[in-house]
């Protein structure tokens, strides 16, 4: 059975394309994905999701998403897609379940965690370095730890670790923070969080004992190194996105971002992305429904104009 | 569902039911609150029941077994560790799919 949509991804872009997709009739398959909902899933409160006037946890947003896409018909798996092909129609998207043929797909495959590239850094995951502040923050109570960015993101994780660890310190590359006004006042407001400016992690320490002792860090103004002593490093210096599927399949960015034009249109009739596959400048869960909603929508009027 | 073939471990039970074990044991370290936890626990439930009789699988959780998570120096979950004759020989950290579990139990039988 051909398709008429594959959507690949759960996140806010992925599901709100399923709603969208759904209630047009077109009975759309969503492949969630191994880390379905997104990043979201790995957020506490989100207070910018409009309509939530005391803020939502990601987790239940994302649930309640999964639940009105599913009441409209989407039919959703949570598997990843281990190949796709985009050279030939229908187009074939694959798992460990079989090859599925679709008319239609909407790619919402989003970004991950961009890590830093040391080589302690891998040894030490999960023994010290961490993406995941929600995920791994416990394990830090009662000592002190370091959060490695100037986002958004860096800033929340940082905020949330003061639950657990003695003292936060955040490091950052520059002199002044990315993340927005509101974060920044949450975060200098907080005595447990301080910052190192203008510096970059050269170092983690210590990969033969298997777990976090220190940061060795290095001021990139001044020169000056020295050691941070910490248990636990959570690493937020930005996301990359989710597109080695599509390589050599579809246009992307310097950045490996999937370009899109006139909308979620990509190079290819018929292939269509949203959310944070596209994005490196928004980057929020309401921008990628929105998205989500337009490649829908835009699915919808090339499989109309196609005659199905 | 399998999970009727889960082992649950403990603090206590930690060094009879899986050092002592005669056959490898796969444990899963995770906890209530852990999002990407809840999302491998199928794979572990796959797991138990393709390698029934082989390897015994069980779930440890962190919250109330701080002991034998603090002497595995685990310190991010999901994490999957691989026990073999009272030695740990390999471990994944973070959600992965049920093929790359396999692939890391299949290295030591």
């Amino acid at each position: 059975m051909t398709r008429n949509v594959v959507i690949i991804g759960s996140g806010p872009a992925g599901l709100t394309a399923a709603l969208y997709a759904a209630r047009a009739n077109l009975k759309p398959l969503v492949f969630e994905g191994l880390e379905a909902g997104g990043q979201l899933m790995l957020t506490t409160a989100v207070e910018n999701y409009p309509g939530f006037q005391d803020g939502i946890m990601g987790p239940d947003l994302m649930a309640a998403m999964r639940v009105q896409a599913e009441k409209f018909g989407a039919e959703l798996q949570r598997i990843d897609v281990t190949r796709v092909d985009l050279g030939r129609r229908p187009f074939v998207v694959a798992t460990e379940n079989g090859d599925e043929e679709a008319r239609a797909i909407v790619i919402a495959t989003g970004a991950s965690a961009k890590l830093l590239g040391l080589p302690s850094e891998r040894t030490l995951m999960g023994h010290g370095v961490s993406t995941c502040a929600t995920c791994d923050g416990f394990f830090f109570r009662g000592k002190p730890i370091a959060v490695v960015g100037g986002g958004d993101s860096a800033l929340e994780e940082a905020t949330f670790l003061t639950r657990f660890a003695t003292h936060v310190t955040v490091i950052h590359r520059r002199d002044a923070l990315r993340a927005s006004k509101i974060m920044q006042d949450k975060a200098f407001a907080n005595p447990k969080i301080s910052f190192e400016w203008d510096t970059v992690v050269t170092d983690i320490k210590d990969p033969a004992q298997g777990v976090v002792s220190s940061v060795h860090v290095r001021n990139v103004k001044t020169g000056v190194e020295k050691d941070l002593a910490v248990d636990g490093v959570f690493v937020a210096i930005g996301h990359t996105p989710n597109t080695a599927l599509f390589k050599g399949q579809l246009d992307m960015d310097a950045g490996g971002y999937l370009t899109t034009h006139d909308g979620s249109k990509t190079n290819l009739p018929g292939v269509f992305a949203c959310g944070d596959v596209q994005d490196h400048v928004y980057r929020q869960a309401v921008t990628a429904a929105g998205s989500g909603c337009m490649a829908a929508i835009d699915a919808e009027r090339y499989l109309e104009s196609q005659g199905h | 569902m399998a999970s009727d073939l889960i082992q649950t471990y403990t603090d206590e039970n930690f060094d009879g039911n899986v050092l002592k074990s005669a056959t490898p044991v796969l444990v899963d370290f995770w906890a209530e609150w852990c999002a990407p936890c809840r999302a491998l626990a199928p794979a572990i439930d796959a797991l138990a029941q393709d390698y029934q009789g082989k390897v015994a699988v069980g779930k440890l959780n962190v919250d109330d077994n701080p002991n034998t998570t603090v002497r595995f120096m685990v310190r991010g979950i999901p994490a999957v560790l691989l026990f073999k004759g009272g030695q740990m020989v390999d471990q994944i950290v973070g959600l992965v799919d049920k093929g790359t579990l396999k692939r890391m139990v299949d290295k030591h039988l």
